[in-house]
């Protein structure tokens, strides 16, 4: 009994340890974007400051134009993730039904595929047609990232549900959409949901696609928070603030949805870009 | 799906249940004359996706490789030139370093992250107090917004003002130049790299871990066997298809690695931290020398593929000495 709590208590501080370097830089994230300047540059360091600079806030919504760059991250990121839904969940249901998992091979070479070699291309073509100046460009691209992500979750998925309930409704006479809406569908909703966070967490938090085709109105936050490094600020504490507001969301979802990114990662271990 | 999941493939019909492997092939021409005679037509399912990968797949694909035997600068007119961005890539020795610069990047970045997601895994692996809301904490890394976590590292690693070299100062290591000496600024940034992207290993082999049996462990304790001849000898090749399909996508994610690198040092101090796809990202939209950077993005590609594809060479024969064995 003792020994187990002993084995308990050891496991507990190594858990403690190999999590730690998580532990403290989102602590020290927190910390910098809540002291002002004279207590960034204090040597030693300060964790916990006197006094608390909520300012660094209000001054990267205010100075930076973040709302704008917020609503176009949330744009792109829920418009790429929706269409992918809508093309990818049948997709999934097809590839799954067919049997066709080799055609599988094409989502892990989109993934062997460095996101460049698609920019380069897809930057002309967008130029040619003129949309470059909109966000359509890169709704498009971050396709790349969501489509492969919602069919690989979703073959995944349907591979395991079973058939029995499809063929019985097939053999009442219903037409393949009927059965894939009515039957199919109803039993996937957890997958729809792996597929629906994770698409959204890879294409939040791309910012290789953005840093080619944003303009200054259609930057994403990724590239936003970018922008302020190089150009507009020094300060590191709005700069510290600007990030944690970027990844605030991706980590909030990351909380709460644990048990279906862990189910989604171990099941097909996906990752975009 | 079944290149990458450790292959299994169950096949459940009407009337009776086959299970079919690699091997399997006449079950599986029985099994599929039947499905053809109920089966509905599912290709309407899949067309619209087709559509779209190959408007945002294929056709950047053929359109890579179109232009990687054309000479164009954007702005200037383009030629056909054959060859020539290809062998002046073979000439190129800003090209070979970064080709270094990537694969020592590629090497300390998976390394790490193996070691410790593994040492991780078996950690998580056990039940102790906390272990859900710790193992979130751990996770976290890997679904932060690359940049925002890159800017951040940028001010830890500052050697003045930056929060490691004080800690540091208080074991009494001298302060570092981390990503702003040429000589530190590789493995700073596989430390990075590392922190983030080890949780994903973890992830993998902790699904490894969950479905080994109990049993053989129950018989190995009896004959005696202590804690790191288990793990050698029942753990190890048990979790071993994990470990390569960790190690396969580390690998390709490694070799692609862009934000971390980009945001952090572009490249830099000189060309010190220049891998192939920042390098390629300089061509391309910097020079804009568009026909140049698409013969690099189809090497590079190749270099990807070629790694990839040895290390599937490796898991099949692992996974064929294992049948072997039984």
């Amino acid at each position: 009994m003792s020994s187990r709590l002993v084995n308990q208590i050891g496991l507990f501080f190594a858990a403690l340890v190999i999590v730690s370097p998580a532990i403290l830089f989102f602590l020290w994230m927190i910390s910098l974007s809540l002291k002002f300047e004279i207590d960034n540059g204090a040597y030693p360091p300060i964790l916990i400051p006197e006094r608390f600079a909520w300012s660094n806030y209000v001054k990267v919504f205010e100075e930076n134009n973040f709302l704008l760059y917020l609503w176009n991250s949330v744009l792109v990121t829920g418009t790429a993730t929706l269409l992918a839904l809508l093309i990818g969940v049948p997709a999934g249901y097809g590839i799954a039904r067919l049997k066709a998992e080799r055609s599988a091979v094409v989502i892990m070479i989109a993934r062997m595929t460095p996101g460049l070699s698609y920019l380069i291309p897809l930057f002309l073509l967008f130029q040619w047609i003129g949309i470059l100046g909109t966000l359509w460009p890169q709704i498009i691209i971050h396709l790349v990232v969501t489509v492969p992500i919602v069919v690989w979750v979703m073959i995944g998925y349907f591979e395991t549900t079973p058939m029995e309930l499809e063929e019985a409704a097939n053999i009442d006479g219903a037409s393949s959409w009927q059965v894939f809406r009515l039957v199919a569908l109803p039993i996937a909703k957890p997958g729809i949901v792996v597929a629906f966070i994770l698409s959204v967490i890879f294409s939040w938090n791309n910012f290789v696609f953005g840093v080619v085709l944003a303009s200054r109105e259609t930057r994403t936050l990724p590239v936003a928070v970018y922008n302020m490094l190089s150009y507009e600020q020094v300060s590191w504490g709005p700069l510290a603030a600007a990030a944690l507001v970027v990844t605030l969301p991706v980590l909030v979802l990351t909380m709460f949805a644990q048990k279906q990114i862990v189910a989604g990662l171990t099941a097909g271990a996906v990752k975009g870009g | 799906m079944s290149t990458i999941a450790p292959g299994r493939t169950e096949v459940t019909t009407g009337r009776t249940e086959v299970t079919t492997d690699r091997t399997g092939v006449a079950t599986q021409a029985i099994e599929e004359s039947q499905s053809v005679r109920l089966a509905p037509n599912y290709w309407p399912f899949v067309v619209p996706a087709l559509v779209v990968v190959s408007a945002v797949i294929v056709f950047p694909w053929a359109f890579t490789l179109w232009m990687s035997v054309n000479s164009w600068t954007l702005g200037q007119s383009r030629s056909f030139a054959a060859m020539e961005n290809y062998l002046r890539l073979a000439s190129d020795p800003r090209f070979w370093e970064s080709l270094v610069h990537t694969l020592t990047y590629t090497s300390l970045s998976v390394a790490a992250p193996m070691f410790l997601g593994t040492v991780a895994a078996l950690i998580f692996d056990a039940r102790f107090p906390l272990r859900g809301l710790l193992r979130g904490v751990f996770v976290m890394p890997m679904m932060a917004t690359p940049v925002a976590v890159a800017l951040v590292w940028t001010m830890m690693f500052h050697p003045q003002l930056g929060v490691l070299n004080y800690l540091l100062s208080l074991v009494g290591i001298p302060a570092q130049e981390w990503i702003f000496n040429a000589n530190t600024v590789i493995p700073s940034l596989v430390a990075v790299e590392t922190w983030q992207w080890t949780p994903l290993v973890m992830l993998i082999v902790l699904g490894g871990l969950a479905s080994v049996p109990r049993e053989p462990f129950e018989s190995a304790e009896i004959d005696g066997a202590n804690a790191w001849q288990q793990f050698r000898y029942l753990t190890l090749p048990m979790i071993a298809p994990f470990l390569m399909i960790a190690l396969i996508i580390r690998t390709i994610d490694a070799l692609k690695s862009f934000d971390i690198i980009y945001a952090m040092t572009q490249g830099g101090p000189g060309t010190a931290s220049e891998t192939i796809n920042i390098y390629l990202y300089n061509t391309a939209f910097s020079y804009y020398d568009i026909g140049y950077g698409s013969a690099m993005a189809v090497v590079f590609f190749i270099v990807i593929v070629a790694l990839s594809f040895i290390l599937l060479m490796l898991r099949q024969r692992s996974q064929w000495n294992d049948t072997e064995g039984k």
